[in-house]
């Protein structure tokens, strides 16, 4: 494994307020785990203990984890811990997703991405 | 901002879907999630705005003032850490406790998660990428002097360096000491110089430099 020091960690933000996601789709699975949690469908030692396998699986694997795959990791152990409490499961998932990528792919450039509503 | 490089070879380039595999992902269970009623899309995004802008690492810089400034407050939060934090309505959404470390002239804290990041949010807002990379992870605890100098902070030989580990209940804050020359501050101007490293440990408030005569 190689370690490379702290300052040469890249997108390591020095400056003291950077930003905190990189990317919007980061805040939605930050909120999403958040307000599961507020709403009771399970504990935050729950979720913390997910989070953490998801990322020791992927040290295992070898990938280099600099903190900017951080929330590949959180939204992989959301979409586990959901399934595993019945919320969403693992198909309607994967549905969910190519609706949405047949959507996006229709829509033209510059127009919001919308799912055709079923009745 | 700077430009978004792709360090990955995804076809997410030009002429790649509008939406990558991340984003449908989110699109996807987000949505499922609100069909459900599990999730109140108003409310999800009210809560991501809060941590993203409105909380911040100003609320702990809030604490750690009032804890120089009113020395009854800093012996109730080096008592009781949650229920004083609570005092000025910051209050953990997770439920987890949170302790405060007092550094002095003899003991530098720092923290880190070792395991997953977890992170003191109801007053230091979401964690900046260093705290969640590995090499900070691994390398505070194996050599937290040397990490400390990165981040520009040195330690006399003198002083002990205490790495504390955060876990999914417990959350620590440091206290950072009060820099010389800042006496006359008020409490708001003090605020403004504690900064998220050092609520962190891995920097040091400085007391502000004389501005130019007018």
């Amino acid at each position: 494994m190689t370690e490379r020091p702290l300052r040469d960690t890249p997108g390591m933000p020095r400056d003291q307020e950077g930003p905190v996601f990189r990317e919007p789709w980061e805040a939605q699975a930050f909120g999403m785990a958040v307000m599961l949690h507020e709403r009771g469908h399970f504990t935050w030692m729950e979720w913390t203990k997910r989070l953490a396998t998801e990322i020791a699986a992927a040290r295992a694997r070898g990938e280099h984890d600099d903190g900017t795959r951080y929330y590949h990791y959180w939204l992989a152990a959301l979409e586990k811990l959901v399934a595993e409490k019945n919320l969403v499961g693992k198909e309607e998932l994967s549905t969910r997703k190519h609706e949405w990528d047949v959507a996006a792919r229709s829509t033209p450039h510059g127009q919001p991405i919308e799912l055709k509503r079923r009745a | 901002m700077s430009g978004h490089h792709h360090d990955h070879d995804h076809d997410d380039v030009d002429a790649g879907p509008p939406l990558g595999d991340l984003q449908l992902r989110v699109r996807a269970l987000e949505s499922l999630l609100v069909d459900k009623g599990l999730v109140d899309p108003t409310a999800l995004d009210t809560l991501i705005d809060t941590y993203e802008t409105k909380v911040g690492p100003r609320n702990g810089a809030r604490v750690v003032a009032k804890a120089w400034i009113d020395p009854k407050y800093r012996q109730r939060l080096l008592e009781n850490a949650s229920t004083a934090i609570a005092e000025l309505g910051y209050i953990g959404r997770q439920g987890e406790d949170m302790v405060v470390l007092e550094n002095t002239p003899k003991v530098h804290n720092m923290v880190v998660c070792t395991l997953c990041s977890c992170y003191p949010w109801p007053v230091l807002g979401l964690p900046p990428v260093w705290y969640k990379a590995a090499p900070y992870r691994s390398r505070a605890v194996i050599d937290p002097r040397g990490v400390l100098k990165e981040f520009g902070v040195t330690v006399p030989d003198d002083v002990e360096v205490r790495v504390w580990d955060s876990t999914a209940e417990l959350r620590y804050l440091v206290l950072p000491e009060r820099p010389a020359g800042t006496e006359g501050l008020r409490e708001e101007q003090l605020a403004e110089l504690v900064t998220r490293d050092a609520m962190i440990g891995t920097g040091k408030v400085e007391a502000p430099r004389p501005k130019a005569k007018r």
